[in-house]
């Protein structure tokens, strides 16, 4: 069983710019092994929610639980030390550096004896243990030791989403992954979502792509002008209902609140 | 022997290997271009300047050159620092002058013992270099700025140092030893040898250990070329020195430096840091790297080794004066590098390309004052130099944008 309740909770999040209520009194769940789709207009509040989680933004109000205890996510780094990954849009990879560099980039690894001190890098583990990453998520790029300007779309966004893993997260957040992607590169990055939910990852994807959605999601969480629209599962919802909630024009469908992790196989 | 984790099996990676030798050879040519063509640069250079004076490529002038270059070479490895996170540094002519000025200064007029005297004028370089990388990385100004008004500064320091008398000659032997020690045969070759056989020890080990470790590597015959190269080039460049003066201590500091930074910025996690910081610098915040501290230290390493330089070309000219870091210096000292292949833009390069560029440049200015040429053409020639290869530069840079939009 995949422990008992949601790996990640947000209760009542609230967030305010000024003026503009942002995030108002948002109950938001992950599970285990489970991948939740967050969706919306423009505007809707969903990279506010991200940004809260992932420590970026202070929230208002609200109180997060991680594990089904209470935390304070003070910052980027108190995310991640929770382990909360996040995957930004831009994906923040070096062009210059090679695919070893760009995965420890931050937490390189540094040989022993002698050259521990003047910090000389350990290439051979990098590399092994970037072999060893890569061929789990069955990426396929030409060479670990390839530069990354030279990858396609689909590969950098993979190598983005590998490096996430190095810190052994147990929630990991997806900022549009598909965007400006081709087709097979598209296909590429839904199969390492899928393989993320393989490994009991918690997983959140922020899209506008309904096709790609419905291809991974197992549950979708609709944000309409700051507050729950709609919490559906993914296999028993149609996408004019997400449509639906998501422009608020009909609101037919029940939220179906507790969430069920696994439910896609 | 080495570290084999037993889950990544030789059989498994038999498909990747395929895949990976390709790519080491595309590598091979891409990541040694730049050098290849700067070699053949070289090359053509010498070979028309000989063709125009056969003294060109004598034992003496090669010596000469070689003494010339020492400076600006010292000064382009810290220029490289600042190149490599995407930065400028134009005031490495002043500060390379006003530190020798303090050296000076303080061994001849305040009888500071030689050594004491050296170790402040390279600490006033690297105190200028973390006071200018203090104020960009604090208020954001652009570098080229912030350096160019302290290159005035400091040009009004050396002024101020030197007094009224306007030059210092130096006396002290340990100084001017620097710049005008050389070795006996002997020791070159014990030199040349013990240099080769690091080089191909490294080489060897390293080859070893990713064998070993079951991960990608270079080809043994192509790791076994570079190594000939390097013994070839070494043996042949002793042959000529000692049919001169021989090893001048010179060329050796100049290439600890060389060789020392190029191990620095390649093998250690701040030379690593100092790349992400050139390629992408939000990418390297937001993996937890320090990048103002990168700024900092790089800008303090350029402007301490502007110091270096400068305390050479002191022990070389047996005096500071006014004109001390002035003239063309800073130019050449950051055309140089960028000759060689060190991007303007940040994140490609690397020290060798300090001594290649140098050698350029330097082998130009040599040919053309041995053919008495004006003062105008060879203005005109070195710029003509720099501008074709800032042209190379972007556009190879234009080149990659395009490949990594496929």
């Amino acid at each position: 069983m995949n422990g008992s309740g949601p790996i990640l909770s947000c209760r009542g999040i609230s967030k305010s710019f000024g003026p503009v209520q942002a995030l108002d009194g948002v109950d938001f769940d992950v599970n285990r092994g489970e991948v939740v789709a967050l969706v919306g207009d423009n505007g809707a509040g969903k990279s506010t929610l991200i940004k809260a989680i992932a420590g970026i933004y202070s929230i208002d109000d609200g109180r997060f639980l991680f594990e089904g205890s209470p935390v304070t996510i003070g910052g980027p780094k108190s995310a991640t030390r929770l382990g909360i990954a996040t995957v930004y849009q831009d994906l923040a990879l070096c062009d210059n550096l090679d695919v070893v560099a760009n995965l420890f980039l931050g937490q390189e690894s540094v040989i022993g004896g002698a050259g521990h001190a003047a910090r000389v890098l350990d290439e051979t583990e990098m590399e092994h243990r970037s072999h060893d990453l890569l061929e789990q998520l069955s990426v396929t790029i030409p060479s670990v030791r390839s530069e990354v300007g030279t990858l396609s779309g689909g590969q950098r966004q993979q190598v983005a989403v590998a490096r996430s893993l190095l810190g052994e997260p147990k929630v990991v957040m997806l900022d549009e992954p598909t965007a400006a992607l081709g087709v097979v590169q598209t296909k590429q990055v839904l199969a390492l979502i899928k393989r993320l939910r393989e490994r009991d990852l918690g997983v959140i994807v922020v899209s506008h792509n309904l096709a790609n959605i419905f291809a991974v999601a197992d549950r979708i969480f609709v944000l309409r002008l700051g507050k729950r629209a709609g919490d559906f599962n993914a296999h028993e919802t149609s996408e004019e209902q997400i449509v639906g909630a998501i422009t608020g024009a009909e609101f037919g469908a029940r939220p179906n609140g507790e969430a069920k992790g696994g439910v896609a196989r | 022997m080495k570290l084999r984790t037993p889950d990544v099996g030789a059989p498994e990676d038999a498909g990747a290997e395929q895949v990976s030798r390709a790519d080491v050879v595309r590598r091979f040519v891409q990541g040694d271009l730049a050098s290849l063509r700067v070699i053949f640069a070289i090359a053509v250079i010498w070979i028309v300047f000989q063709s125009q004076n056969d003294r060109f490529l004598s034992a003496v002038n090669l010596t000469n050159l070689f003494l010339q270059i020492t400076a600006v070479g010292l000064i382009s490895v810290g220029v490289v620092m600042a190149l490599l996170i995407g930065e400028i540094d134009l005031s490495v002519g002043a500060v390379s002058g006003l530190s020798a000025a303090v050296m000076a200064v303080l061994n001849v007029k305040q009888g500071w013992n030689p050594w004491l005297a050296v170790a402040a004028g390279v600490a006033t370089g690297a105190a200028i270099g973390f006071l200018q990388g203090a104020l960009f990385t604090r208020f954001r100004i652009p570098s080229f700025v912030v350096t160019l008004a302290g290159s005035l500064s400091w040009l009004g320091a050396l002024l101020l140092v030197l007094g009224h008398t306007g030059t210092v000659n130096l006396a002290n032997s340990d100084i001017t030893n620097l710049a005008n020690t050389f070795y006996s045969p002997t020791v070159g070759w014990i030199f040349a040898a013990v240099a080769i056989a690091l080089f191909a020890a490294i080489t060897l080990a390293g080859y070893r250990d990713r064998i070993g470790a079951g991960v990608t590597t270079e080809p043994l015959g192509l790791l076994l070329f570079r190594v000939g190269i390097v013994a070839a080039v070494t043996i042949v460049a002793i042959a000529i020195l000692n049919s001169d003066r021989g090893l001048p201590l010179a060329l050796l500091i100049l290439f600890a430096f060389v060789i020392g930074f190029q191990l620095v910025t390649t093998r250690t996690v701040f030379g690593r840091h100092l790349f992400a910081v050139g390629g992408n610098a939000e990418a390297a915040r937001r993996a937890g790297i320090r990048v103002d501290s990168i700024r900092v230290i790089a800008f303090t390493l350029c402007s301490g080794m502007a110091a270096v330089g400068g305390i050479m070309a002191a022990s070389r000219l047996l005096a500071v004066n006014q004109s001390s870091g002035g003239s063309n210096l800073l130019l050449e000292a950051i055309a140089g590098p960028v000759i060689a292949g060190t991007s303007l833009f940040g994140g490609r390069g690397s020290v060798w390309s300090a001594l290649l560029g140098a050698v350029v440049i330097g082998s130009i200015a040599n040919g053309m004052d041995l053919l008495a040429l004006e003062s105008s053409v060879k203005y005109m020639v070195t710029g003509g130099v720099l501008l074709a290869a800032v042209i190379i530069d972007a556009v190879a840079r234009s080149q990659r944008q395009a490949e990594g939009r496929v």
